[in-house]
């Protein structure tokens, strides 16, 4: 082995860093100290340590030297990886806010809690949006070839050219208690369907196995799933009817007379619906009691829809007005005025940021529901859109008499031609897309057609979230787990976030009554005289000595009130100094 | 035309066998997560509401004494076992799992005040009013054998509480005067004084092993370095401390047990005034210790109840009563951070739970996960009214809900008759006192 190399500080390599040879004292060794190159941590200090391969080492080193060198001529860590950059609109994506200005906090105890707090949400937010890359299915598209637009491409030409089990996704079904309604459960997975003169059918759509399929003997205005396919609700000449999975009726809710549209709001357990009479109502049916009803006073309600994003009803009013309701004021918590017509159909996207009214002068609008500005686009159609529906790609269909539009970025940007165009030989009852899937299911005046929409659908969806494939036990375990978290009707308003937010209001509130207490009348106190002996005085000096008190303790409340406010007393005494230009301001007027 | 749709096929989302577990499929995408601050929300309360019908503190009880328990002490290396001595002079050994006594004897001629185990838990030494010392070994004797002590010490004074020191075989005790003690010897080893009738409790310190602290009738704490031949420091409060507790992480704190319904934290290095007053209890308070871990300490009182504190809080963080617990006479934590167990005046030794609503054996991986879930949620939305409410809520029996109401009053009164003689004498006659300071005398080099 000959001559054991120093353990931890081996002689510099570098020729500028060797001690000096010419120094003075040549038995004490000398180290350049303020030069010395980091050591390597861990395993490889350890393989440096052994000095059997030392000398190759070096020669790998000096190999590597250009490579690893940077403009500023440091060498970089030889063994760091390359880490895995996450696009920043992925960051962007699963962002929580900017978060807390750390300098406005005051303590400093408190800044360092921020601060750490502030830390742990940027990881947290950095793993979500890593796990983008571990998602298994990419969207759907459609892309026409030079000379070729989408729009020019029929159902029948998709089908074609998809694979089989895509293909089998279009269908039609001929029936004939028509014009019908539908709708899809959360998962996308069933279907149930209502014909206007009594049929109505729940199915299995994927599979085409029929759960059920009844005549109700009434007319049918319009059914919703409740937050399961074993479930759901059934609009009904006088009432409204809950049905399970197999046909039989569980329910018949007196209290929803009339009903013309329904609405369930799965997170809540409600089922929202709006009367021909005018009433707003909804329907807690975990507990099965009537949350409350209102009288809108806005007349025959036809147009309702959800907005996904903070649970508030939209409904659409024949003075081109869109309300939005939630059960907890008598009053609209915003109104809209959209069109100078009536609002034939309103839909919000499933993310809450855009809405699209359509009006019967044929405009069609999209509107930025969350600062409720807009519209961010106009449009004005060939005919009214008599139905509207977003999917969650954003996609709007327009529904108008018996055919049916598919615009794609019609939000962002005007959109010039229609993505995809289907023509029905019969008029449109309603149309929903289908969530996590690209398809576009179309109840008409005779049937139900499903139609492929390519790249409409959400491709990955969220097993605890839902589920497409869930088996029976799934099914009732998420059941559960849905109703403990079931979100209490008091917590529907406008801004969704608000319950995790400071309580500002109260704030304010406070601050108000503070201010409010200038304006506070003194109470009178109430004086009784002791009971003197006779000829001390009468009773005039008796009313004057009250008066004097009671003006005191007048003059001490309202100094009082005063102390409180010292921006009161302070706006007093702060006066401008007078500046030379003053002379020119034009005198006040007394 | 190029064309792709969304097309699933059921073998890739399904689990093939019964047997395998569900295929789980997550987009953490935030527009598949509608409503997350009132769904956490939700699973806050429910969390907290949850934490709540879990809370069932009591596990069980030890019955068998015939008079009070006077003293408990915890073995140094099983957790099973525990000693008791009670005032008609018994002493006995308990198996806490099968919650049965191992072995009984009559160990003193009146009360047994006082109880330790020697550092390697071979031998535990009791002191009571017939002015002995007894050394006894901790092996239940075999058939036949007498429930002998292997050594007896008589004392030339009244003994009222031993300590022993934390690694060698020495101990303290006090009574007129505060003794130092070796195992094997039978006369002390050292003896301090200073100026006091009596003193009623002693304490060594766990980390800095040599130093123990005394409380006296005169209501002062007392400081001693068992190197040193004199005491060190002694500070005087307003009303007697009862029971004095060093903090087995750090050093320098120690918690006394005060007459005045509170107890005290204090810093060795400065006496002069406590680091914290923890109140709630509504009469005096008789026994005070630490959790091994020096974050929280328990402690119990004349008022029937056990209340557990955090280190840093001034109110405790729970409060533990029975309709049949009376008086406590002492209160421990065990070593494993899990349990308490308490003695009281009706000769029952109880054992609770430290955290009411934990789940007691081992935790599923899932289960865990979720508890820490729960807790974080709990931690985000503590200050929303609903959830502090729920999370806040106590039950306290009659006797302690009036006195508390009654104390208020007092307290309220007190501040008020204050602030009266403020505003009518001269500025400066009456100065703020903090309360921090109110409660201490003096403090003595």
């Amino acid at each position: 082995m000959g001559k054991l190399t120093p353990r931890y500080f081996t002689q510099p390599e570098n020729p500028s860093v060797d001690p000096p040879k010419n120094s003075k004292i040549p038995e004490i060794i000398q180290f350049d100290v303020s030069d010395v190159k980091k050591k390597p941590w861990g395993r490889r200090r350890e393989d440096n340590r052994t000095g059997k391969n030392h000398t190759k080492i070096t020669k790998k080193f000096d190999k590597n030297k250009s490579i690893f060198k940077t403009d500023k001529g440091e060498r970089k860590q030889q063994t760091q990886k390359k880490r895995y950059k996450v696009p920043k609109e992925w960051l962007d994506k699963y962002s929580k806010g900017e978060g807390v200005n750390l300098k406005k906090v005051k303590t400093n105890v408190h800044q360092k809690r921020i601060e750490h707090k502030e830390k742990q949400i940027q990881y947290a937010t950095d793993i979500a949006a890593k796990t983008e890359i571990l998602l298994t299915q990419d969207a759907g598209f459609l892309e026409a070839d030079g000379g070729e637009t989408t729009t020019q491409f029929t159902q029948k030409q998709i089908a074609e050219s998809v694979d089989i089990t895509a293909a089998s996704k279009s269908f039609q079904l001929n029936l004939e208690f028509g014009p019908y309604r539908s709708k899809y459960t959360k998962n996308g997975r069933h279907m149930v369907l209502g014909g206007k003169k009594g049929h109505v059918a729940a199915f299995d759509w994927v599979t085409k196995k029929l759960h059920c399929e009844i005549n109700v003997m009434e007319a049918v205005h319009d059914v919703s799933f409740l937050h399961l396919e074993t479930m759901f609700a059934v609009a009904q000449k006088d009432w409204v009817y809950i049905y399970d999975n197999q046909g039989i009726e569980l329910h018949c809710v007196k209290r929803l007379n009339k009903v013309s549209r329904m609405e369930f709001l799965p997170y809540h357990f409600l089922l929202g619906t709006c009367s021909d009479e005018g009433y707003l109502s909804w329907l807690d049916v975990s507990i099965g009691k009537l949350t409350s009803q209102y009288n809108t006073n806005l007349g025959r309600l036809s147009v309702l829809t959800q907005n996904p994003w903070n649970a508030c009803l939209c409904l659409g009013h024949a003075k081109g007005v869109v309300s939005m309701w939630s059960p907890n004021s008598r009053e609209p918590l915003a109104k809209m005025l959209c069109h100078k017509a009536p609002i034939v159909a309103a839909h919000v996207d499933p993310t809450g940021m855009y809405m699209a009214t359509s009006a019967s002068n044929r405009e069609l609008k999209i509107w930025d529901i969350r600062k409720l500005e807009g519209p961010v686009q106009e449009y004005k159609l060939v005919s009214a859109a008599t139905n509207l529906g977003f999917s969650q790609k954003k996609m709007l269909a327009v529904g108008m008499g018996n055919i049916v539009e598919v615009y794609r970025d019609c939000c962002t940007e005007a959109a010039k031609r229609p993505y995809l165009r289907h023509r029905f030989n019969n008029p449109i009852g309603n149309f929903n897309f289908c969530p996590y899937e690209d398809v576009l299911g179309v109840a008409t005046a005779r049937g139900f057609t499903s139609l492929l929409v390519p790249g409409s659908g959400e491709p990955n969806f969220d097993t605890y979230e839902a589920n497409p494939f869930q088996s029976k036990k799934q099914r009732q375990e998420s059941e559960v787990k849905a109703l403990l978290e079931k979100i209490q009707p008091e917590l529907i308003t406008l801004d969704p976030t608000v319950i995790a937010e400071v309580d500002v209001a109260t704030l304010r509130d406070k601050v108000d009554a503070k201010k409010k207490l200038l304006y506070v009348k003194p109470p009178k106190i109430n004086y009784e005289p002791r009971n003197k002996a006779k000829g001390k005085g009468g009773s005039v000096k008796l009313a004057r000595n009250k008066k004097i008190l009671r003006e005191e303790a007048k003059k001490e409340f309202i100094q009082a009130t005063k102390d409180i406010l010292p921006e009161a007393k302070d706006s007093k005494k702060k006066k401008k100094p007078f500046n030379v230009l003053d002379r020119f301001v034009p005198k006040k007027k007394v | 035309m190029k064309v792709k749709v969304i097309s699933r096929s059921a073998d890739d989302y399904l689990r093939e066998k019964k047997t395998d577990i569900h295929k789980v499929f997550r987009n953490y995408d935030p527009a598949l997560h509608p409503f997350e601050a009132a769904r956490e929300y939700t699973r806050a309360l429910n969390a907290v509401k949850l934490e709540k019908v879990f809370a069932k503190p009591f596990l069980g009880n030890l019955d068998g004494h015939r008079d009070s328990v006077s003293c408990i002490a915890k073995h140094p290396k099983r957790l099973s076992t525990i000693v008791s001595g009670a005032f008609d002079g018994e002493v006995r050994v308990w198996d806490i799992p099968q919650r049965t006594c191992e072995r009984e004897f009559v160990a003193h001629n009146g009360i047994v005040r006082g109880i330790v185990y020697t550092p390697k838990g071979e031998h535990f030494i009791t002191v009571g009013d017939d002015k002995t010392i007894k050394t006894w070994k901790a092996l239940t004797p075999q058939f036949g054998e007498d429930d002998a002590p292997i050594n007896t010490v008589l004392s030339k004074s009244v003994i009222t509480s031993i300590s022993h020191h934390r690694k060698s075989p020495i101990f303290a005790t006090t009574g007129e005067i505060v003794q130092l003690w070796e195992e094997s010897r039978n006369e002390p080893l050292r003896t301090y004084q200073w100026g006091v009738d009596s003193l009623h409790d002693v304490a060594f310190n766990m980390v800095e092993q040599n130093v123990f602290g005394a409380c006296a009738s005169d209501r002062s704490i007392i400081l001693y370095d068992m190197r040193d031949h004199g005491p060190l420091r002694k500070v005087v409060m307003k009303l007697r401390p009862n029971k004095l507790a060093w903090n087995p992480m750090e050093a320098f704190t120690f918690t006394v047990a005060s007459e005045d319904y509170n107890l005290y934290t204090f810093d060795t290095r400065n006496l002069k005034k406590p680091v914290n007053i923890h109140m709630d209890h509504v009469e005096a308070v008789t026994f005070v210790d630490y959790s091994p871990t020096g974050k929280e300490f328990v402690s119990g009182s004349y008022d029937k109840t056990i209340r557990i504190f955090d280190g840093g809080h001034g109110h405790s963080r729970e409060v533990y009563h029975t309709k049949r617990m009376q008086r406590l006479t002492c209160v421990n934590w065990t070593l494993d951070n899990k349990f308490i167990i308490s003695g009281s005046d009706e000769m029952n030794i109880r054992i609770w739970k430290a955290r009411a609503s934990e789940k007691l054996g081992p935790l599923r991986p899932r289960e865990r996960t979720a508890l820490r879930y729960a807790e974080a949620l709990k931690e985000k939305f503590a200050s929303h009214p609903q959830i502090k409410r729920i999370s806040r809520h106590r039950h306290v029996p009659r006797h302690i809900y009036n006195a508390q109401r009654e104390l208020r009053t007092i307290k309220d009164k007190q501040k008020k008759k204050e602030s009266n003689k403020r505003a009518h004498s001269k500025k400066g006659e009456v100065p703020y006192q903090p309360e921090r300071e109110k409660h201490i005398i003096k403090e003595v080099h």
